[in-house]
């Protein structure tokens, strides 16, 4: 299979599976955002390009499965994919730790934005609800199922500097 | 064999950072001139405009999908409830047995009072606005899908026009009062919660008569009795219910007598304007499997 058809596979399960199930688990005022995990992960390992396209998609579908404001989420998530490509290409490239910091800016960065957002179209929103209680709950939960998260997305999408090393281990072999 | 020098593939870069910086920085500002220019369009037209046709069409479309991954995970929902529902279930058996009791006795005085208000009404020649549960036909359904994040206290229901739902219609289940349904398309309505920043419900204190505008509270699935006189009598305990008013043309969007919850706390500040009065709802906005939405017959 083609990488863009498993992006797209990954990406629209990974909507269905926050607008039907994920967005109900709710604790301390934060809920798990398994949609913007899989475009972290994909986005580290595929870069910024793809990873703004694939978050643009996966918003639009969120955005339609919810019946929310076309472009609200796309917005977030396009930039969010595309913000964690440029790290993953730049300084964050072969850091241990460029996952971690990827879902902890991230998510804070898509809830500050998304609140300013919704702020601008003119939704009510608590200021408290949404920058302190959603984000510490968000932040946590999300670190919490990144790890399995980020191994399903490995292993649908290898590494691309995992495929050039196979290459080498032929040519020597 | 060793000593000869290996060709070694070169390393396959990054897609994107093959790409050039211009490239790079003119798919990111399609995409987002693109999404501005979608909220804009969704944001300004109405309700039948072609953005929102697009997008019933192809919710509809993903409705039998929704349906299918809400009903496998369903039992995980149920699990999460579950177990959040430990932590609170012993007092909340306690606090249910007293309720239980007190219930008992008022059951006994209310088939007396009604009995005596119909008889009333008949004297009277009264006449009313649509009566809950009489007058409403009730539209049970599941909860398919949710918006991600904190913004929106929101659910979707598999059901619209077609089932005769309509914008306004209020939602709720057997605990209380939900909500109201703010967008509807042939097969789907989006329902606005209680809880959300944006709702308002004119409700009444069903032991003392005392009105007032149940909103969200500070924090969670709290919410709070406001505009409720210093005079009026409010106290801990007390069922709070929708008001259902009606004055001229106009009228409240509930029907009258829909609970909505339990006074926990009632203060007041001699600077504030009105009492300040918070109410526990029976309903778990965090866990609603299934609704129900009321469609005036």
């Amino acid at each position: 299979m083609s990488d863009a058809a498993t992006i797209t596979g990954v990406v629209f399960v990974a909507a269905l599976l926050q607008a039907t199930l994920f967005s109900s688990l709710d604790l301390l005022g934060g809920t798990p955002d398994v949609l913007l995990l899989v475009l972290i992960g994909i986005a580290l390992l595929r870069g910024s390009v793809t990873g703004a396209v694939a978050g643009f998609g996966g918003g639009l579908l969120l955005d339609v499965l919810t019946l929310d404001t076309l472009g609200l989420t796309s917005l977030l998530l396009a930039l969010a994919g595309y913000w964690t490509g440029r790290y993953a290409e730049t300084t964050g490239r072969n850091r241990v730790h460029a996952p971690v910091v990827s879902v902890v800016v991230v998510t804070a960065l898509v809830l500050v934005l998304g609140f300013v957002l919704h702020f601008l179209v003119g939704d009510e929103v608590s200021a408290r609800r949404a920058l302190l209680d959603a984000t510490i709950a968000g932040v946590g939960l999300n670190l919490i199922i990144a790890a399995p998260v980020f191994a399903l997305c490995r292993a649908v999408l290898p590494p691309l500097d995992r495929i050039s090393r196979a290459g080498e281990v032929r040519v020597v072999g | 064999m060793l000593g000869l020098p290996v060709r070694r593939p070169a390393p396959r870069p990054f897609i994107s950072r093959s790409s050039s910086a211009l490239r790079r920085r003119l798919v990111l500002g399609l995409l987002v001139v693109l999404s501005l220019a979608l909220v804009t369009a969704s944001f300004r037209e109405s309700e039948d405009g072609p953005l929102h046709r697009a997008q019933a069409t192809a919710a509809s479309a993903l409705q039998p999908l929704e349906i299918a991954v809400e009903r496998v995970a369903r039992p995980f929902r149920d699990a999460w409830a579950w177990t959040a529902g430990l932590f609170e279930a012993r007092s909340e058996a306690e606090r249910l047995r007293a309720e239980n009791e007190v219930l008992r006795q008022q059951v006994i005085q209310n088939e007396s009072a009604l009995q005596k208000n119909v008889d009333l009404k008949a004297l009277l020649d009264f006449v009313e606005g649509p009566q809950f549960p009489r007058d409403y036909r009730a539209v049970a359904t599941s909860v398919t899908a949710r918006p991600a994040g904190a913004f929106e206290q929101e659910i979707v229901l598999p059901v619209g026009t077609e089932n005769g739902v309509e914008v306004n219609a209020p939602v709720m289940t057997d605990d209380g009062l939900v909500g109201q349904v703010t967008r509807v398309t042939g097969d789907s309505s989006r329902v606005t919660l209680l809880t959300d920043e944006s709702s308002a419900v004119s409700a009444v204190d069903l032991v003392t008569g005392a009105e007032g505008i149940v909103e969200h509270g500070q924090s969670g699935d709290t919410l709070v009795l406001n505009r409720v006189s210093k005079k009026a009598v409010v106290n801990v305990g007390d069922e709070i219910i929708t008001s259902g008013w009606r004055t001229g043309s106009l009228s409240s969007l509930y029907p009258r007598g829909i609970p909505i919850g339990r006074v926990t706390s009632v203060g007041q500040l001699n600077t504030d304007l009105y009492q300040q009065v918070q109410i526990e709802s029976q309903v778990d906005f965090s866990s609603l499997d299934s609704v129900v939405v009321l469609v005036e017959r």
